[in-house]
């Protein structure tokens, strides 16, 4: 039965996607409950699966009955089993949320339940090819998404969402060829052994493969300088599908670009190529800088939080290139807290624009009080995000940074310090606006016009909406009692990884 | 240099689509021309692995006596399937166009980004 689970996660959301899709020929209403008990059915899986991969140890299943190297492997092991569970849990707790706020359509539910089904696939697959199908299927249901906004500027947005993420795509699938020709295999495990003995680490395809690969993958994740479609995604996105996207897409991407640098290029190269791990590094530390100094310069709180985004996911690129335990631990841990926490700022970022029509930073002042909850709950995770402990983007920076102690990057950890002020510079400003500021939108006068949410779904909030970002400010903290658990489910799989 | 061209000439095909798919993506402000651009920078990498399965003298790979030596089918196989995904994202993209087209009625990239940007 446990060997089944990890296509029983793909299977389902899609089967469970097309029931709202063909529904709405009649009803719109069937798309939140069909997507809530698919989604009930997806967490029950993907947890069974995470407690028997922390127990017993990697699952593997071999679809169609083909054995590996020749078939499609999906394998999951302590890091996979981690991210498949908590695209589960969020993308859950996120219907929670679109049940008031998001676009009330039955194909609106088919596509979110498609973009899960792409995800989780993302995760599990054991075979490089395969992760390029659901690199697709994901990029396809998010720009659906992205474009379901009633205002056409989303369609603007998602449009450059398509070129952009669609050149990425391809280059990685422009590396898969340079790696079948080096190798002529698609397993990853297979693969892993296969670069370094047929191939040498530093011969010209080899590279060339790392290179088109991991750049389409930077593409997804949204490193600087290739990030320029994820503010104008983010932004102009109804508000489900922000806190969706912003917490699932680049975080998976993120996930299988640490999947090919450890599972199929594996840490040996890095050793044998250092100008590739410097690279890497290098972009991730540019991404950092970068990304906070723009995030400061953004007016609107939506495309700060998107650069945030930006910056952030260099330092967990920064994690897995430097390769230490720790540093992957650390990155792991702000992988998985990244995504609960900047899921839930968006969220808020909702709440407030619907109550108060503040979506400006020089907006949001004053605020605090008029929605006193949702307004906490944004600070607390602006906190988080920064780093103050005990909340879980502490434990992660925290470990990030020992494990480039531990590997002597100074640089890095330069770098790394650096950003945690400048993600402070940012976040501070607009804490300090919410509770000290004198308000510049009074409850008085009319909402602006161009402010209301542009799905056109209403403005009335919910309780579920509200209790989502209390959730996620409650769990920015609580995650760090969980994370010893991490670490142990962990520990049977990053040693091997990481050769050591 | 000839020579190379003379037994390399698939892999000239494969640089000068990928490069003409990607100057139009980049250059062309015709949403449409960006589009087409994107297929034909996607019909390059498709040209690139049908020709990584190609052997000097190989049969097509339909297992019979004495056969051998067969050309790759994988590559065929993979390409089958990245076609699928090509032509989904286009018939996405144009969808996009389409609404862009009646809500902003222009297909130019300049006048686009000053109406986006009002």
């Amino acid at each position: 039965m446990i060997e089944q689970i990890p296509v029983l996660l793909v299977v389902l959301p899609i089967v469970g996607g097309a029931v709202p899709l063909v529904a709405s020929l009649v009803s719109d209403r069937a798309g939140w409950p069909v997507a809530t008990l698919t989604l009930i059915g997806q967490v029950g899986l993907a947890g069974l699966l995470a407690w028997s991969v922390s127990t017993s140890g990697t699952v593997s299943y071999a679809v169609g009955g083909f054995a590996a190297p020749y078939g499609i492997e999906l394998v999951v092991d302590g890091l996979s089993g981690a991210v498949a569970l908590l695209v589960a849990v969020v993308s859950l707790g996120v219907l929670a949320y679109a049940r008031q706020a998001g676009p009330h359509s039955g194909p609106f539910y088919g596509l979110y339940l498609l973009l899960v089904a792409g995800l989780t696939g993302m995760t599990v697959t054991g075979d490089v090819f395969n992760l390029y199908v659901f690199l697709e299927i994901t990029g396809l249901a998010a720009y659906g998404l992205v474009a379901s906004g009633r205002d056409a500027s989303a369609a603007v947005a998602a449009l450059k969402y398509l070129i952009i993420g669609t050149v990425g795509a391809s280059l990685y699938l422009l590396g898969i060829g340079y790696l079948l020709a080096a190798t002529g295999t698609l397993n990853m495990a297979d693969l892993a052994t296969k670069i370094g003995e047929m191939a040498a680490y530093d011969s010209t395809l080899v590279l060339t493969a790392f290179g088109l690969m991991i750049g389409g993958l930077t593409v997804k994740v949204a490193l600087f300088p290739l990030h320029t479609w994820q503010p104008d995604a983010y932004a102009n996105a109804p508000d489900t599908v922000s806190a969706f996207i912003s917490a699932l897409v680049s975080t998976v991407s993120a996930y299988a670009l640490a999947r090919l640098l450890f599972s199929v290029f594996t840490v040996e190269f890095l050793s044998a190529v250092p100008v590739a791990r410097w690279a890497l590094v290098g972009l991730a530390c540019v991404s950092i800088i970068a990304g906070s100094a723009l995030a400061v310069s953004q007016d609107s709180v939506q495309r700060m939080l998107a650069y945030s985004s930006v910056s952030q996911f260099g330092l967990v690129v920064a994690g897995f290139a430097i390769a230490t335990p720790l540093a992957v631990v650390g990155a792991t841990v702000h992988l998985l807290g990244h995504a609960v926490m900047k899921g839930g700022l968006f969220a808020a970022t909702g709440i407030i624009e619907r109550k108060t029509g503040a979506t400006t930073v020089n907006g949001y002042a004053g605020m605090g009080s008029r929605v006193p909850l949702s307004a906490f709950s944004f600070a607390v995770l602006s906190l988080a995000m920064v780093g103050v402990p005990p909340a879980v983007g502490f434990v992660g920076k925290w470990y990030i940074v020992l494990g480039a102690v531990n590997a002597e990057n100074w640089a890095v950890v330069a770098v790394l310090l650096a950003s945690t002020l400048l993600t402070l510079a940012y976040f501070a400003r607009l804490v300090e606006r919410l509770y000290f500021a004198e308000a510049t939108i009074h409850a008085e006068e009319p909402v602006p016009e161009d402010a209301p949410v542009t799905d056109g779904s209403g403005q009335a909030v919910s309780f579920g909406m509200i209790a989502v970002v209390v959730l996620a400010a409650v769990l920015a903290v609580a995650l760090t009692a969980a994370v010893p658990e991490l670490q142990a489910m962990l520990e049977d799989t990053l040693p091997p990884l990481l050769n050591q | 240099m000839l020579e190379l061209l003379n037994s390399h000439y698939n892999y000239f095909a494969v640089m000068v689509l990928l490069g003409i798919g990607l100057y139009m993506l980049i250059e062309s402000r015709n949403l449409v021309k960006k589009v087409i651009g994107m297929n034909i920078f996607q019909t390059g990498i498709f040209l690139f692995f049908i020709t990584l399965a190609f052997r000097a003298g190989g049969n097509p790979p339909i297992i019979k006596e004495g056969g051998g030596p067969y050309v790759s089918p994988l590559p065929h196989v993979l390409i089958l399937t990245a076609i699928v995904v090509g032509v989904s994202l286009t018939a996405v993209a144009l969808a996009l166009i389409i609404r862009i087209y009646t809500e902003y009625g222009t297909l130019d990239e300049d006048k686009l980004k000053q109406l986006y940007y009002d």
